[in-house]
């Protein structure tokens, strides 16, 4: 089965230490999917290309047509990778803004892997502490495991000599993958079939 | 098909002069407005309803009923009722009373409003929103229709033995509209009872707006009300239209940028793309929304937006008469000239309203009605000159 798996960077700069992060956590759920006898197919949204679109969204409160399309493939994504830089001792505010547009029944149930970068591992926290409880909030499935990496993790031995970036990597895209080896293909109801018919409406108001 | 105008009564200034209206000024102006569409030949004037500043229309039928005496030939309306934070019984006694006063020139357009706080204001809990929205109407419903109302509900205090007066003119309720941007539970809602559903596609891409519309045609035709193609559409749209395209750009290029809800986001020349706004030369409307219909199909009634963002009064009674003068005639042209013989060409109005009781059989023959108005004694049976005449009309 070939599952799809959504990568989202949020890095600023070009080429970016996030995106780099990114790449490698999405290379880690393939071969850990591989292992579990499944295929993924990865699309990476560099916030970056959609950010006037998630400003205009964010006042408006519609997408355009180029966000409206990353956030349908969020919707469908089988498993979703979600990386940002650390900005002033959070998560770069543009990432939060795009997870502010998406749908918020869209993410319920999908597993997500968290990741961050930045300058220090002072920060290596935020992923728990600052964005687990956006995605506890969309009912999403979060791995235990979220990843930091500092500037001195990308050194050769991964800056932490017990539980390099390699091995934190690989624990998390492990998970990752066991998570949606053990579920189902993402099958989104199609746009209303959720809804509810006039007497379960009724129902709801106590007059059926 | 309906052409009209709707405001939301928005206090914004002009971001040439800085000078925003006073509340008592852009009362006057909306009422002016209101008779100018009248005088000008558009079908509806809609009034929305809000209840904090920088809107100033709290009031609709206060305004409407005013409205009602001014005007003459104009379907009065509103955009929108507030079903969720009024009173059913309040709204009940207050449109029948306009009903009466405008001898049926009117309907009502029921929304959830968008303003938050408004809900704890009146009391309400915003999560609530949908279950108001649907026991609201069915206790709106039974008062309109029923003499005598025993009720018991969640949201408000039980009613035995209430009659709501004045009992709806000739006793049919006024037609109702219900409108919603996001919910399809409304659009539901609207096909279950066979009223109205109007989708204010102002600010949103037209491909939702098309989604919506196609959902409740097909529960229209579902909950038996007739075919998925005659259902009772309407849409919001908006526009600023000058004979010479590029004056109009430049024109409201100001007011765009500053407007409340969508200035400092997109461009003009994105939103124009994306949403229904078309700012350029009439011929340029009437492309536009003559061929809104390939996407939603025919529908009853377009409702523009030409009264907000601090534009002058001056600039919107030009607006009124453009549209009058240059793009409704051919728009209601043309879609009469596509419209199939047996898809609606209007909302009913009321004489048609009362002829179709009258088919339905849903009055009694003669007497005094157990169904119709016991007070007056009035029912659908009596306004025969009205029914003939939509009879007449009609076939």
């Amino acid at each position: 089965m070939t599952r799809s798996v959504v990568v989202i960077s949020a890095g600023v700069s070009q080429p970016s230490s996030t995106r780099l992060l990114a790449d490698r956590l999405a290379e880690a759920v393939v071969a850990a999917l591989a292992g579990h006898g499944e295929q993924a197919l990865v699309e990476v949204i560099e916030v970056r290309e959609v950010a006037h679109e998630v400003v205009n969204a964010t006042l408006t409160g519609f997408a355009g047509a180029a966000l409206a399309q990353t956030q349908a493939a969020v919707a469908a994504a089988d498993a979703l990778v979600v990386v940002g830089p650390v900005f002033t001792a959070g998560p770069a505010g543009l990432l939060k803004s795009f997870v502010d547009t998406l749908d918020p029944d869209s993410l319920a149930g999908t597993p997500v892997l968290l990741a961050a970068t930045g300058g220090t591992p002072r920060h290596s926290l935020v992923p728990d502490y600052a964005m687990r409880p956006w995605f506890a909030y969309l009912r999403a499935d979060v791995v235990p495991t979220t990843v930091f990496a500092a500037t001195d993790d990308w050194a050769t031995d991964g800056g932490d000599r017990l539980a390099s970036l390699p091995d934190r990597i690989t624990r998390a895209a492990g998970e990752l993958a066991g998570r949606v080896a053990a579920r189902p293909t993402t099958a989104r109801a199609g746009r209303y079939d959720d809804v509810p018919s006039f007497d379960d409406l009724l129902g709801g108001a106590g007059l059926s | 098909m309906q052409f009209g105008i709707f405001s939301v009564g928005d206090v914004t200034p002009d971001p040439h002069t800085g000078r925003a209206p006073t509340d008592t000024e852009r009362v006057r102006s909306m009422l002016t407005i209101a008779e100018h569409a009248d005088a000008a030949g558009l079908d509806v004037f809609a009034t929305g309803e809000h209840h904090n500043p920088p809107f100033v229309p709290s009031s609709p039928t206060t305004m409407l009923g005013y409205l009602a005496g001014r005007t003459t030939q104009i379907t009065l309306s509103t955009a929108t009722t507030l079903i969720t934070t009024n009173d059913p019984v309040r709204i009940a006694e207050e449109y029948a009373m306009l009903q009466v006063i405008a001898d049926g020139r009117m309907d009502v357009m029921l929304g959830r409003g968008n303003t938050g706080p408004v809900y704890p204001w009146f009391g309400k809990d915003i999560r609530q929103g949908i279950n108001l929205a649907v026991e609201n109407y069915a206790l709106l419903r039974r008062l309109w229709t029923q003499d005598v109302v025993d009720w018991s509900g969640q949201f408000r205090t039980p009613l035995q033995g209430f009659t709501s007066t004045p009992r709806p003119l000739d006793g049919v309720p006024p037609f109702v509209w219900h409108a919603s941007i996001r919910s399809p539970e409304i659009a539901e809602q609207a096909a279950y009872y066979g009223d109205g559903f109007l989708h204010n596609a102002i600010f949103w891409p037209l491909e939702h707006t098309a989604a919506m519309i196609a959902f409740y045609r097909q529960r229209y035709e579902h909950h038996g009300h007739g075919r998925a193609d005659q259902a009772i559409v309407g849409l919001g749209g908006q526009v600023f239209l000058r004979k010479q395209s590029q004056r109009a750009w430049d024109e409201f290029r100001p007011y765009f940028d500053e407007a409340p809800v969508y200035g400092h986001g997109p461009s003009m020349e994105e939103f124009t793309r994306e949403t229904p706004l078309t700012v350029g030369s009439p011929q340029q409307a009437i492309d536009r929304y003559g061929a809104l219909w390939e996407q939603m199909g025919h529908y009853q009634r377009q409702l523009f937006l030409v009264d907000h963002a601090g534009l002058p009064l001056k600039t919107v009674l030009e607006q009124i008469d453009i549209l009058a003068e240059d793009v409704v005639p051919v728009l209601r042209r043309e879609a009469e000239a596509r419209r199939p013989a047996d898809v609606p060409s209007a909302a009913p109005t009321h004489a048609e309203l009362v002829a179709a009781a009258r088919a339905a059989g849903t009055q009694p023959a003669v007497g005094p009605a157990t169904t119709g108005d016991r007070w007056t004694g009035r029912t659908a049976e009596d306004d025969l000159a009205a029914a003939d005449a939509a009879t007449v009309a009609r076939s």
